[in-house]
């Protein structure tokens, strides 16, 4: 077979590359050699990228899972597969990405035994644990039906709504409890990110970029698998999330009028610039784009103010994982480019995973399918069984 | 009853011989170069700082309710009745949450080892429950460091302010800072000056404070969820029910 190197295959292997040497460096001569990090910053990119943006940008799948089989809104239901795909592998590369920035490993089970229930980290390990299996469990009828396994898939749609409960009160509790890993620092961490209000603008913000998300992923999907954009859905998508913005962003000023912090907003200062940053990312410039109609129902006005969102919320963790704890810890702190090339292959891996399952398995509505098939894009086993059992879909 | 230290920096004559005591207690290696380094690490457990003939000891504050082990997600730091909050490096996994947490950035890490430690002042726990004195202050030539029942070293400490006025700043450092401290300090000099600034309360409330409400809120959030599960659906059968067009399957193929 003759492979076509097309630009990404190239960027994807180049990324393989540099995280497979930046792998055995870790792995052979430890975090010191492998990273920036040191006793004045003792979290760098791997927490703040992989593990906090990570689980954050893989709230979709439990806010898609609730509004379809809680709010019953049955219109979205063909979006749900490719959500609780992102999900799923979102959640295993955060594992991955633990695994990495762990000092020990090999002690990752641990907290199954020795347990410790005043720590915030515990209970995240418990939940990142709990959710992750959920998750399978949510994506197994995937894999079950591209199979025809029909009794264990009996199984799973018997308990789906407990599953899909269980999911939403696990990703409630763990998206939170991500910001309450700071609540313990008052003193460390600057005031334009430490609040008490961090578990909710946790949550709150994992809902958002959930939606956000959402629509990033179906039209990345549309474009690159030539599937047509479930426009209707996106636009509805695109309303909730104004919604959610408008709640954050009132929360989030009001917090800082309260804290007395307000007027460090506009006093010149390192956090000042990357505060605005955050805050025009995420909040302004999509509120402004998405409370017009006009834009709120073009594809690329949604695509584009979800782009923004995406990268606004990823500066809000960044924020209050490394800019918030410069100046008490007296220095900077740029990740090497060995943890920078893990994280870009950990993303690259996440990407090929996703168009693997899109190719392998039945994540996009049958019809479509059918029509992949077809151009021979689709899985090569015979899939007629599920399409009629599906017929009703 | 817990033990504590109490060090005086205007007895302190900056000798340094408890940096090297708890070097040797430590096993860790101790020269020229190493006394010279004016900070705590993986290979300097305690260090005394000097601001002109102002000297003030640094080292693990084994605070009373230590937000260390509160943030051990596995329980390896723990806070002993004896005093001293102690390591179990077998039960580390190595996520360094007590290092962000620690007011006073206490615990250091061995990052060019491939499966470090955290290493701290733990009070030398050994020792301490032989009922021997920790090594700084047994070997402390002008009583600076001295060890002994917390009360105790409290009322000594409240009866050299009173005795000598002017002579200190009328502040304990440890008596009530982040809930008090194993580790309590006197000074004549400003305590902020050699970095020390925390706040006077206990810091592990502040995400027990959330933590506590997970058992009550997860039957709530249970119940409000599988109720509009519920609502929702029902009226979907009434609308079936009533002869509309029936809903579709959802994404697993489940009939509503």
């Amino acid at each position: 077979m003759k492979i076509k190197f097309t630009l990404w295959k190239l960027v994807f292997l180049f990324l393989m590359a540099a995280g497979l040497y930046a792998t055995i460096l870790r792995f052979t001569r430890g975090l010191g050699a492998a990273t920036n990090l040191s006793d004045q910053f003792p979290w760098g990119i791997w927490i703040s990228f992989d593990v906090l943006c990570g689980v954050m940008l893989a709230a979709g799948g439990f806010t898609l899972t609730a509004a379809v089989h809680i709010l019953n809104i049955k219109r979205m239901h063909s979006i749900v597969r490719p959500t609780v795909l992102t999900a799923f592998l979102g959640y295993l590369l955060v594992c991955v990405a633990l695994m990495y920035d762990l000092g020990k490993p090999y002690n990752i089970w641990h907290p199954l035994i020795m347990r410790n229930p005043h720590s915030v980290m515990f209970e995240v390990a418990w939940c990142v644990m709990l959710y992750t299996t959920v998750l399978a469990l949510e994506f197994s009828p995937i894999v079950l039906e591209r199979f025809n396994l029909r009794k264990p898939m009996k199984v799973i749609r018997g308990i789906l709504i407990p599953l899909v409960i269980c999911g939403v009160i696990l990703s409630t509790l763990h998206q939170s409890s991500l910001g309450s890993l700071y609540l313990i620092i008052p003193e460390k961490l600057h005031p334009f990110w430490y609040s008490p209000l961090l578990p909710l603008f946790f949550f709150l913000s994992a809902i958002a970029v959930g939606l956000a998300m959402t629509i990033f992923e179906s039209s990345l999907s549309a474009k690159h698998f030539g599937r047509q954009l479930e426009l209707p859905i996106l636009q509805e998508l695109g309303r909730v999330l104004v919604v959610v913005l408008g709640v954050y962003a009132i929360l989030r000023f009001q917090d800082l009028l309260h804290r007395g912090v307000l007027r460090l907003t506009v006093q010149p200062s390192y956090e000042m610039y990357l505060f605005w940053i955050e805050v025009t990312l995420a909040l302004i410039l999509p509120l402004v784009l998405l409370s017009q109609r006009k834009v709120r129902m073009s594809s690329g006005g949604l695509y584009w103010s979800a782009v923004l969102v995406l990268l606004g919320f990823i500066t809000n963790r960044m924020n209050v994982s490394i800019t918030g704890f410069e100046r008490s810890a007296g220095t900077h702190y740029f990740p090497k480019w060995t943890e920078l090339s893990v994280t870009g292959a950990i993303i690259a891996a996440g990407f090929a995973l996703f168009g693997l399952a899109v190719k392998y398995l039945p994540i996009f509505p049958e019809e479509e399918r059918g029509v992949q098939r077809r151009l021979g894009t689709a899985a090569p086993v015979d899939v007629a069984p599920a399409l009629v059992e599906h017929a009703g879909d | 009853m817990s033990k504590a230290l109490l060090y005086d920096a205007t007895i302190c004559i900056g000798c340094k011989q408890c940096e090297q005591a708890c070097a040797e207690q430590n096993k860790l290696r101790y020269d020229d170069a190493v006394a010279a380094e004016e900070r705590q690490s993986e290979h300097k457990f305690t260090a005394v700082l000097a601001r002109g003939d102002k000297f003030m000891r640094r080292l693990c504050m084994n605070c009373q309710d230590p937000a260390c082990a509160s943030v051990c997600p596995v329980g390896a730091l723990e806070k002993t009745t004896l005093g001293p909050v102690t390591y179990d490096a077998d039960k580390c996994m190595g996520c360094r949450y007590c290092m962000v947490a620690c007011p006073f950035s206490v615990p250091k890490y061995e990052w060019n080892k491939l499966f470090p430690k955290v290493r701290k002042c733990t009070m030398c726990s050994d020792r301490v429950s032989q009922d021997k004195p920790t090594a700084c202050a047994e070997i402390c030539p002008t009583g600076a460091t001295k060890f002994g029942e917390r009360d105790d070293l409290v009322k000594e400490a409240q009866q050299r302010i009173r005795e000598n006025p002017g002579k200190y700043l009328d502040h304990i450092y440890g008596l009530t800072e982040v809930g008090g401290t194993s580790v309590l300090l006197l000074s004549s000099v400003p305590f902020e000056e050699f970095g020390y600034h925390t706040p006077d309360y206990s810091l592990p409330m502040l995400t027990y404070r959330v933590l506590s409400h997970i058992p009550d809120f997860v039957p709530l959030w249970g119940v409000l969820l599988g109720g509009v599960w519920w609502i929702t659906h029902r009226r979907e059968e009434v609308a079936t029910t009533e002869g509309q067009r029936p809903a579709a399957e959802d994404h697993m193929g489940r009939k509503p």
